[in-house]
Order: C-alpha cells, then structure tokens, then sequence
C-alpha cells in the first residue's frame, strides 16, 4: 500500500491545498497523536505528523492495530486519529468491539479507492464494504467529496468523537484524491 | 517442549507484587480469557483496564496509553494465542520503541478457553525471540516461579525500550475471577486513576 507516486519537489509545492487544511484542523482539535498504514492520500498528512515535535506518530503494520492504539491513547489522555486506505477498513473489524463496547472516542479517516477512475478491480470489493460493514459496527459515517469540505468535515468529526463521545470516520472519496496515475 | 511451568496465578501475583504504589503504581491492560481473569484475580485496582474480547488488541492499547502517559509504567497481561493473533503488533511495538512499556505474555501453549487446543508456540513459535527479532529492548522466558520473581524486580528497574517477557505457565484453568464487565465503568475508572474527569 506504500504506492505513491514518487514527486518532484516542484510537484509538492503545487499539491492541493487540503492536506495542510485538514492537519491544522486535527491540530485544532487537539489531536497530537497519529497512526497509520501509509496511503498515498495520506502522504502529506503522515509527513506533516511525523515533523511535528510536538506529535506521536505510529507507523502500524496493520489497521486494526491502529484502532485498539487510538483507545489506549485516549485512555491516557491523548486524542489520537488512525489513517488508512478503504482496503484497511475491513482489518478493523471486530477491533471495533473495543470503542463500542467501551464508549470511547474514535476518530478514523479513510482515503477511498475502488470508486471512481479505479484501475485495479481487487479494490472494488472492500471499497463498496466500506460504509456498510463501519456502520455496522456502529461507526458513523461521512463522505467528503471537494476539497473545500475536508477541514470543516474534519473538525466536526473531531468534535463529535471527543466531544459527543462517537466513534466516526471521515471518508475522503476516490474523486477528491484523484485516480491514481502510473 | 517445555521443560517447566508455573501455576498462572501464583506468576501473575508475583508480577503484580512489583507494579509499584501511589503515582508510580503501573498501568496494566488485561487482553480477553484468562489473563483478564487472572489480573482480576490478583487484585482489582483503578489502574486496571481489562479487555473481555477484541482479540489481539492488549498489547496495542497498552503502548496507546504508554504514549499517552510516557512518565509511567505499562503493561499488557496477555496470552499467547492472543499475542500470536497480533504477531505485527510487536514489529509496531518494537518500532515505537516505548522504554515504559512491558508486554507480559502468559503462555500455556493452548488456546485454554476454547478446549486446550494447541497454539503455535506449542509447535515451535518462540515470542520472545519474535519480541527480540522485532528490537524489543528486552526479552526473556521464565519457567519457574524464582525466574518469574526476577522478571518482577526487573519490571521495577528502568528500561531502554520496549520489553516482552513470556510466562511459561501450565494448563490449568482455575476458576474465573471476573472483574466489572462494565466497560465504560472500568475506562472512566481508569481515566479518573490519571486524573480526567468522566466527559
């Protein structure tokens, strides 16, 4: 899953505005405290927490470790939030029993292939699992399709996973990050 | 294979013997079956979160809440057939490389709530030399209860990282001595023990 596209610095530079948007809006909303299983939609938000000092950053070798993490984060005072791909979203499963059953916060954002421009068919089936199989276990669920939504979604998930007590994942859709290009 | 066991809660109780007292007492996470009765069993405490399912998820709470807490001592209380589930989840351990964290795995080589069907580490998987080959800082196999009583002085010296220690224990399943099953009552407790207040 660590398939992005190698960039130029020149190509960073010109890189879409929301990935600074939505770290500063984890920042905001106290999240110092970050997993993930690398997805190039997730590039820069990985590379923005793994140069703040002032952050903890957990690379994961699957996804539902990230999920059992982000508990014991907040079970010691951390706001913490797990990234992965749609594909991952599966392994999480039953590791969900854990914030449901304990009620606790859970913040997850999910960069979507398998929907839109997808090239490869093996990532279609979880792609279209994603929604219902979060929901059905009792994950909230929002989509964000334009760039201009991805902060505001961002910070009112954030609030209402520590705030309102919800577990919620962000889906960041397949036409916002683009198709991936080889 | 095994050459000697101890009876798992007479380790347990040894272990916990040394988690220490007031601010400096250790956090410890119970994963599902029998280490989450066992830690019950040796004494319930505030500073307890045990885990009644999530299979594999112990060890990765504890190092959430060694993170979160950098200035005490955690630890996991797992079983093998737990640990082998999240086999990666000591290659994220070892890589975050928390020096307040132990992994501490109760190993019968069964799966002993299920019908003592044998484990992998009946069949050759060592986790310790797993732990070690994942750069665990330190890693060890006690077979006898005065191995287990120096694993407990250990647990209260400093650390250069993340350690695993595994309990060679036997296959007797005392009886369950089951903690508040309440699990919002058991992390509110938990939290109140750090000084949050409930939300």
């Amino acid at each position: 899953m660590n398939d992005a596209a190698p960039m130029s610095a020149g190509a960073q530079a010109a890189g879409p505005a929301w990935p600074a948007e939505l770290y500063e809006a984890l920042r905001e909303a106290g999240v110092r405290h970050a997993s993930y299983v690398p997805d190039a939609g997730h590039a820069e938000l990985i590379r923005r927490f793994q140069s703040d000092p002032e952050a903890v950053e957990v690379m994961l070798s699957t996804e539902e470790e990230g999920v059992a993490l982000a508990c014991g984060a907040w079970l010691g005072g951390m706001r913490s939030v797990v990234l992965m791909q749609s594909s991952g979203v599966g392994n999480c499963i039953n590791m969900l029993s854990l914030p449901a059953q304990a009620r606790m916060p859970l913040l997850m954002i999910v960069t979507m292939r398998g929907e839109w421009g997808e090239f490869n068919p093996w990532q279609v089936p979880m792609s279209q699992a994603v929604q219902p199989s979060l929901e059905a276990m009792g994950v909230r669920v929002v989509r964000v399709e334009s760039a201009a939504d991805v902060a505001p979604t961002v910070a009112q998930a954030a609030a209402m996973a520590f705030g309102g007590d919800q577990r919620i994942a962000v889906l960041l859709s397949q036409r916002l990050l683009g198709a991936k290009a080889w | 294979m095994v050459s000697g066991t101890v009876e798992r809660r007479a380790a347990v109780a040894a272990l916990m013997a040394h988690r220490g007292e007031g601010e400096a007492r250790a956090l410890v996470i119970s994963g599902l079956g029998s280490p989450t009765w066992d830690l019950n069993a040796a004494g319930d405490d505030p500073a307890n979160f045990y885990l009644w399912g999530a299979m594999g998820g112990a060890a990765m709470v504890a190092l959430g809440v060694a993170q979160a807490q950098p200035s005490r001592r955690v630890m996991a209380l797992t079983g093998d057939g737990e640990q082998l589930m999240a086999l990666g989840a000591l290659a994220t351990i070892g890589a975050a490389g928390p020096a307040n964290l132990t992994v501490l795995v109760l190993d019968n080589e069964r799966y002993g709530e299920t019908g003592a069907q044998p484990s992998h580490t009946g069949r050759g998987t060592e986790l310790a030399a797993v732990a070690a080959a994942c750069g665990f800082a330190e890693t060890e196999v006690a077979r006898s209860l005065a191995e287990v009583e120096a694993l407990g002085a250990r647990l209260a010296a400093p650390a250069q990282g993340p350690r695993l220690f595994v309990v060679k224990i036997g296959a007797e399943t005392p009886p369950r001595s089951m903690p508040a099953r309440d699990a919002p009552w058991l992390k509110s407790r938990f939290r109140a023990r750090l000084g949050f207040e409930p939300g």
